[in-house]
């Protein structure tokens, strides 16, 4: 009876036990393991490298630093744009209690469209030869500004890093929001009462209770910045000449381009361990802030 | 003198000063998708000369074309395949486990659990690369059966977590009472958690079915066969084309963001209440 009871329970998480085994942990492994070798994904033999991948990723590979140095610039716009974006509009939709819910509505459109919708989409607006953007420019006689915005060298990694965080501000703003909704109106009255202005309570108030949410939206930031890759596929595909290359689509690029599998997952671990850091970050603030 | 007047004023001066800003961001967020609609209404003699926001003549035999010409009639149809049977499975599966990690005791159960939490939070960005070593041993690649199984896996640990927390908090009188009444384990998990849990349920079913939906990458490295792509494959690839037929790719987009929309629409409080609750757990 008792070992009927125990086979049933189990009855209720192979299912999701099998799929996790098959799909997650053997994948995990693997990358582990084929990060040791060199091979090309289709002949059976491999050869062994031990760390010569992660030698070459560190000494070597100079786009893939390209590669790092370019989504930390779009992480620096995210997380100073997109972000003090996100938390003014969700400051004033805190203040506006009227109209809150269709500002809300509207500005968790974007996060909800998939980033080739939005990549195809802004790469048409941008377009340097039959753009809206540069139609406009021209007609508003600011001409000498139209650009090949996305195959611009001096301008691309930066409207990447723009349309990204148009397509993100949506996440920090309902964080914010839903943070600062979390502060009670006495203290606003309180202070009002004891003389402070608006600025006052603003800074006093407002900003030292909201750390913790920055803190989060920050690192949730970082996390899904550092890794975008397929809103640039949509746009640029990495280029012009890698001015808008990131490790994901190195990590693409290395399997499926240079058919270097190990290679691959070595890139793979390398940036996942420092996403990792990351992670764990996180993970202690949001205790911290939890506990407090 | 400073009157109620002024501060009156003021007040007024300032929420204006709002509204404007926030009502800017508001265009911004909506232009895009007009414009993407308003050129899938071109034609590809037009689109390139013509930059009225609405145009003249309103092409929309587009949508036909792309639907029938274009493909798009099946990537959608793809796309849907994958949609629900990804979200059922995840809905069955994860409802399953997460029961069970919230009700019953058995060896191996926390261990297990932990597994689940900590995929959920380590991110291994090129996991692909196995991934499609795997597909390719199990004969799996380039079959709707791989895709949809691989994207099971992608949203098991979230869903279980979310489902699990719910049970977890969830009064066992009503389960006690359908037990004693004779009701076996998986009665009680259909007939008594799951119509329960169904805010929780609906959370899950948004999430995951945006997900699919959106998904790219997976869909990329799986398939090479042009008949079983899912919309957003297929997007980049008619966009990659020597000649961009540009009013088709612009109707293949609304094609493809338009469900997103309405489903968004109808299950906006979900997909708030997903965020803010998802966002604070760490």
């Amino acid at each position: 009876m008792r070992i009927k009871n125990t086979l049933e329970n189990y009855l209720f998480v192979s299912p999701a036990a099998i799929i996790f085994i098959i799909f997650y942990v053997i994948p995990f492994i693997w990358v582990f393991q084929l990060g040791l070798y060199e091979w090309d994904g289709i002949l059976p033999t491999r050869s062994f490298v031990g760390l010569g991948n992660f030698k070459e990723i560190f000494f070597e590979d100079k786009v893939w630093w390209q590669a790092m140095r370019n989504a930390g610039w779009i992480t620096v716009i995210a997380l100073t744009f997109q972000n003090a974006l996100a938390f003014l509009l969700a400051w004033a939709c805190d203040r506006q209690i009227k109209a809150k819910n269709f500002y809300r509505l509207i500005f968790f459109i974007p996060p909800v469209l998939s980033e080739v919708v939005v990549g195809l989409v802004w790469q048409w607006i941008l377009d340097g030869n039959y753009g809206l953007l540069n139609h406009w420019l021209t007609n508003a006689g600011f001409a000498s500004l139209a650009r090949n915005w996305l195959s611009d060298p001096a301008t691309a990694l930066n409207t990447v890093a723009i349309v990204h965080s148009w397509k993100g501000f949506g996440w920090g703003f309902l964080i914010f929001l839903a943070g600062l909704q979390t502060i009670p109106r006495e203290l606003y009255e309180a202070a009002r009462v004891d003389g402070a202005n608006a600025w006052d309570s603003f800074r006093r108030i407002t900003i030292p209770l909201m750390i913790p949410v920055a803190v989060l939206v920050s690192i949730l930031t970082i996390l899904g910045s550092m890794q975008a890759f397929i809103l640039i596929i949509a746009m640029t595909d990495g280029g012009p000449a890698y001015h808008t290359q990131v490790p994901v689509l190195r990590i693409l690029a290395s399997m499926r381009g240079s058919s270097r599998f190990g290679y691959a997952c070595a890139q793979g671990i390398s940036f996942g361990l420092i996403l990792m850091a990351v992670s764990f970050i996180q993970y202690r603030f949001s205790r911290k802030a939890r506990d407090t | 003198m400073r009157t109620i007047a002024y501060y009156k004023s003021k007040k007024i001066a300032v929420n204006l000063i709002i509204h404007i800003f926030l009502i800017a961001v508001t265009i911004t967020c909506l232009f895009p998708l007009f414009w993407m609609v308003s050129s899938s209404l071109k034609t590809q003699g037009t689109i390139f000369k013509d930059m009225s926001l609405i145009p003249k003549e309103l092409h929309f035999e587009n949508y036909v074309l792309a639907w029938k010409e274009g493909g798009f009639g099946r990537y959608f149809l793809n796309s849907i395949l994958y949609t629900t049977s990804v979200v059922a499975g995840i809905i069955i599966i994860s409802s399953l486990a997460a029961y069970a990690f919230s009700r019953f005791k058995f060896p191996g159960r926390n261990i297990l659990f932990f597994m689940f939490i900590a995929a959920m939070m380590i991110p291994i960005p090129g996991s692909f690369v196995p991934l499609y070593v795997l597909l390719n041993k199990l004969h799996l690649r380039n079959t709707a059966l791989g895709y949809i199984l691989c994207m099971v896996n992608v949203g098991l640990s979230t869903s279980i977590f979310l489902l699990k927390t719910f049970f977890d908090k969830l009064p066992r009188e009503l389960e006690d009472a359908a037990r004693i009444d004779g009701c076996s384990k998986i009665g009680i998990w259909w007939h008594v958690a799951l119509p329960l849990a169904k805010p929780v349920l609906a959370v899950v079913v948004v999430f995951n079915a945006l997900n699919v939906w959106n998904e790219y990458v997976l869909a990329l490295i799986i398939f090479d066969n042009k008949n079983l792509m899912p919309l957003q494959r297929a997007l980049v690839m008619f966009q990659g084309e020597f000649l961009t037929n540009y009013p088709l790719l612009m109707a293949g987009l609304t094609i493809t963001a338009l469900p997103i929309i309405i489903i968004y629409f109808m299950m906006q409080k979900y997909i708030v209440k997903g965020v803010t609750s998802g966002a604070l757990f760490g």
